[in-house]
């Protein structure tokens, strides 16, 4: 079988989020980025399906050169391949298909991408790419076994979960739950070693014309102070909630 | 022109996300027509009150079950069939499933998690979540179809009294919409979820151990909350994943969220930001937590929540 995670290069979860000229690029000054956390749990199940059933694994990153640290770490945790579109990712379609088109080249069974990303919050790289390659789609999928050309999986819906089934060419969404949290692997002194030697080809990007633009952040506005209520007086807790926060 | 929704149903009723969606497109729509798209709604007229004029009622019995392949073709036909310009989805689990896919039939842009009315028009402009709500991004739609994946609670029902006339829709279904199979579903009945809930209660590591969950059980119950925890509550089997919210686990966008024993991290905080108010019952004064919430109570959760529950069951008493 032949496996592609799709890797996204995000800011750690405790990152400060600030933004630079005039409000319209997020800033990376003392940011630590790191491997998309719904990423890194599909690309661990994707080197069990090597370790268990024998697959070759490539991950593939949309980006700048500054993302090649987080694709040899994706190396380090015992990818085959790495393959960096040469181009700054800026909308979910233009991505897509960026990585529609290395998916084809390279002929691949299974994808694996991330339900989202932590940034951006998009949710749509995945679904799209999968219309693209007119690939089966399975999202937010908790749970994927693979016998012959013929995969289980199981999906996380509001209030419950489903179990699908699919043929390959397969693309789906990943998050916690494709393995435990426990089972994350941190690169090694020798997975680190050898990522070195690994091959991590960048490929020239295809000529798309994106369909959203970003034009501004703006960060929520300060919170007020928190209104502290005494334990021996839970009835002006119930009092707050009913009459100022209609809230109950 | 026409602005199309994906007005969606369980067990044959609306989920308040379609009502929602609809109020929305209302809006959009200016004085243009708003035409929902329904799967085997029970009454589908319902959707007149707000602001929709006609719907497209698909009767089906290949479409009881969710299917995003064959849901996103049949909605693709329908906007073509009524020549809209703008869709309009939620972002529940499965709306977020059949939107990109959707997208790309339609060959429209889509922004997600959109948290208000457009900013304009002409360029059409939305205003987003991003960082997991610790930011809000403007994003231009440059296609001339373009989709909308309103966040739950972000713009709220406005009733619109109008009639919407009822046509039959029966889309083409092709083989490939069914190529992903759903074999089985298991869903917690009668149980509100934490996408739905207006209210959402939520336990921490302070509360110990799984068996000390009744308290937080009962608060639900009385409030007709959903329960969910943090990260390591869920990580140490003490609640099912699926209760786990934060920015690795399910976001919550809930009127009220009361965190008990729940310290307030970045990663938990950024998850439940989005809900309106939210109130921290903590015994450590320092926790980060009460710098996010609007009220807080500073103690012991296991005086606090019983005494708690006992007014909450009162104040219901009074109020129903
Ligand atoms: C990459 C990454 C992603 C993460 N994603 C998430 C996420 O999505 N969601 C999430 O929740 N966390 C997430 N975390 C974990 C997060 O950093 C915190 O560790 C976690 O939220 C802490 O959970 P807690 O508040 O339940 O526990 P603790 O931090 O242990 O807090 C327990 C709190 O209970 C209070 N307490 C103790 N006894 C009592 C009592 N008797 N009465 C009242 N209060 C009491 C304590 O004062 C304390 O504040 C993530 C971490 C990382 C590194």
């Amino acid at each position: 079988m032949k496996i592609l995670v799709c890797i996204s290069h995000v800011p750690d979860t405790t990152s400060k989020i600030n933004f630079t000229e005039g409000d319209s690029k997020f800033d990376t000054n003392g940011v630590n980025f790191v491997i998309n956390p719904n990423d890194e749990f599909g690309l661990t199940r994707a080197m069990w399906f090597k370790e268990k059933q024998g697959a070759s694994v490539d991950v593939v990153n949309v980006g700048g050169a500054e993302t090649e640290p987080t694709l040899r770490k994706a190396l380090a945790i015992g990818a085959d391949n790495a393959i960096r579109v040469d181009t700054p990712a800026t909308d979910g379609f233009q991505v897509a298909k960026q990585l529609a088109k290395v998916a084809k080249e390279g002929e691949y069974d299974l994808i694996i991408a991330g339900r989202e990303s932590i940034d951006y919050n998009g949710g749509m790289v995945p679904g799209m790419l999968a219309a693209l390659l007119d690939a089966n789609f399975i999202n937010t999928c908790i749970s994927l076994e693979v016998e012959g050309d013929k995969a289980t999986a199981i999906r996380e819906i509001d209030g419950g979960k489903e179990t699908l089934t699919a043929s390959l060419p397969l693309v789906i969404g990943g998050q916690k739950g494709l393995v435990e949290e426990s089972d994350l692997k941190i690169p090694n002194m020798r997975g680190i070693m050898q990522a070195r030697k690994k091959p991590l080809n960048v490929v020239a990007a295809e000529e798309v014309s994106t369909q959203t633009e970003a034009v501004k952040f703006k960060k929520p506005a300060p919170k007020g102070d928190v209104k502290l209520v005494d334990p021996e007086n839970l009835d002006e807790l119930i009092d707050l909630l009913h009459n100022e926060a209609k809230a109950i | 022109m026409s602005v199309l929704v994906y007005t969606e149903t369980e067990d044959g009723k609306f989920k308040k996300a379609a009502f929602e969606v609809a109020s929305y497109a209302k809006e959009v729509a200016g004085g243009d027509d708003v035409v929902a798209v329904s799967f085997n709604a029970a009454d589908a007229s319902e959707l007149g009150q707000y602001g929709v004029s006609k719907v497209l009622n698909i009767q089906n019995d290949k479409l009881s079950k969710f299917n995003a392949e064959a849901y996103a073709d049949a909605l693709k036909q329908a906007a073509e069939k009524e020549g809209s310009k703008i869709v309009v989805v939620s972002q529940s689990a499965n709306s977020k499933y059949l939107a990109p896919l959707l997208a790309v039939h339609l060959n429209a842009g889509y922004a997600s998690n959109v948290m208000a009315a457009p900013e304009s028009t002409d360029p059409f402009t939305v205003k987003r979540s991003a960082f997991t709500n610790k930011a809000f991004n403007f994003t231009k739609i440059t296609t001339d179809v373009k989709i909308v994946g309103l966040s739950q609670n972000a713009f709220g029902l406005k009733e619109n009294q109008g009639d919407a006339t009822l046509e039959d829709f029966s889309p083409e279904l092709k083989k490939g919409d069914f190529s992903v199979n759903v074999e089985s579903v298991d869903k917690a009945k009668d149980k509100v979820t934490i996408a739905d809930a207006e209210i959402v209660v939520s336990g921490g590591r302070g509360l110990k151990g799984p068996e000390n969950w009744g308290m937080i059980e009962e608060m639900a119950e009385i409030l007709g909350a959903a329960t969910a925890c943090s990260k390591p509550v869920s990580d140490m089997g003490w609640r099912p994943h699926s209760e786990h919210v934060g920015q690795t686990g399910k976001p919550v966008a809930s009127n009220l969220y009361i965190a008990v024993g729940i310290s307030g991290a970045i990663q938990h905080l950024a998850g439940i930001n989005a809900a309106k108010t939210k109130v921290v019952i903590n015994n450590d004064p320092e926790a980060p937590f009460f710098k996010a919430a609007d009220y807080g109570v500073v103690g012991d959760a296991f005086e606090i929540v019983p005494k708690l529950n006992e007014k909450l069951k009162e104040f219901k008493a009074k109020n129903a």
